[in-house]
């Protein structure tokens, strides 16, 4: 299935290496936008729909659980499933994340085959 | 990230956290850029011109760097992306604070009680060698040193107490 994504992340090799790692999954990606900061992230979906959205949690301006917070009152947002993707690795953090609307929670560091186990199923509607 | 030593952790005082800092870097190191890091085997130092600080600030406040050459920030960042060496631009500040982004997340994650306690600061980076840091802490640095293809990287955590 054709998918858009949407990765956040402040660094912009990490936004590289997620849309990698996405690929390696086997995702077949026909558009990726990318957001610095949640609040970027915000403009992005004023303007386009996505399919799946990876995001990191520790940024500058808004933070990635303020922007996911946000999301089922964006249109092109709701029902859009959310994966973490973080250095934050406690399970407190990753209740969190899961109670502000995320689906899934990577934590950095992280190799294409655990993107690949966490993604698949959120995209398939298992998790 | 969890290892065995997570659970052991909490015990030691942070004199003792050497070995989880190596392992944090080393696992860093493995998944992110397929590289086995090594023990030098002199005490050799060249001119460490690139440095990457995260900031730790809650149960642990403190400062941990990650310095190494110009070439092996590049060499870094070329494996980071997957591209060649000589394709490699200015991302190399972006990478390399993002390497000590992720040792300084994964370590505080192998500490029982301070994953959640403790902050990052964005990561800075400094280019150049001729600057002295001075970090308002009473103990000495704990200090990992390590070769990525064989350059040196110096990894460094000043613990504020």
């Amino acid at each position: 299935m054709p998918i858009r994504a949407l990765i956040v992340d402040d660094s912009s090799v990490m936004r590289k290496i997620v849309e990698r790692s996405l690929r390696q999954a086997g995702i077949d990606l026909t558009e990726v936008f990318q957001a610095g900061n949640g609040a970027e992230a915000l403009v992005v979906l004023k303007e386009s729909a996505v399919d799946l959205i990876l995001c990191d949690i520790n940024m500058p301006v808004m933070d990635g659980l303020e922007f996911i917070k946000l999301l089922p009152g964006i249109e092109n947002a709701k029902n859009v499933p959310v994966v973490m993707i973080t250095t934050e690795g406690s399970e407190a953090h990753v209740v969190q994340a899961l109670s502000c609307g995320a689906r899934g929670y990577i934590r950095k560091p992280f190799t294409p085959e655990q993107v690949k186990e966490h993604v698949i199923p959120v995209l398939a509607g298992k998790s | 990230m969890k290892s065995a030593s997570e659970l052991l952790a909490a015990k030691v005082s942070h004199e003792n956290w050497t070995p989880l800092i190596e392992v944090a870097v080393r696992e860093v190191f493995d998944l992110m850029l397929g590289c086995e890091l090594t023990v030098p085997s002199t005490a050799e130092e060249p001119t460490l011109d690139v440095t990457a600080m995260v900031g730790l600030a809650g149960k642990l406040c403190g400062v941990l760097s990650v310095r190494c050459e110009g070439k092996a920030a590049a060499l870094m960042t070329s494996k980071m992306l997957g591209v060649a060496l000589d394709q490699v631009g200015p991302e190399v500040a972006d990478a390399l604070g993002e390497v000590c982004n992720m040792v300084a997340g994964n370590f505080k994650n192998k500490i029982a009680g301070l994953s959640e306690g403790c902050m990052l600061s964005p990561p800075t980076v400094i280019t150049g060698s001729d600057y002295t840091l001075r970090s308002q802490t009473d103990s000495p640095a704990l200090e990992v040193r390590l070769l990525f293809e064989g350059l040196l990287i110096v990894i460094s955590l000043q613990v504020h107490s």
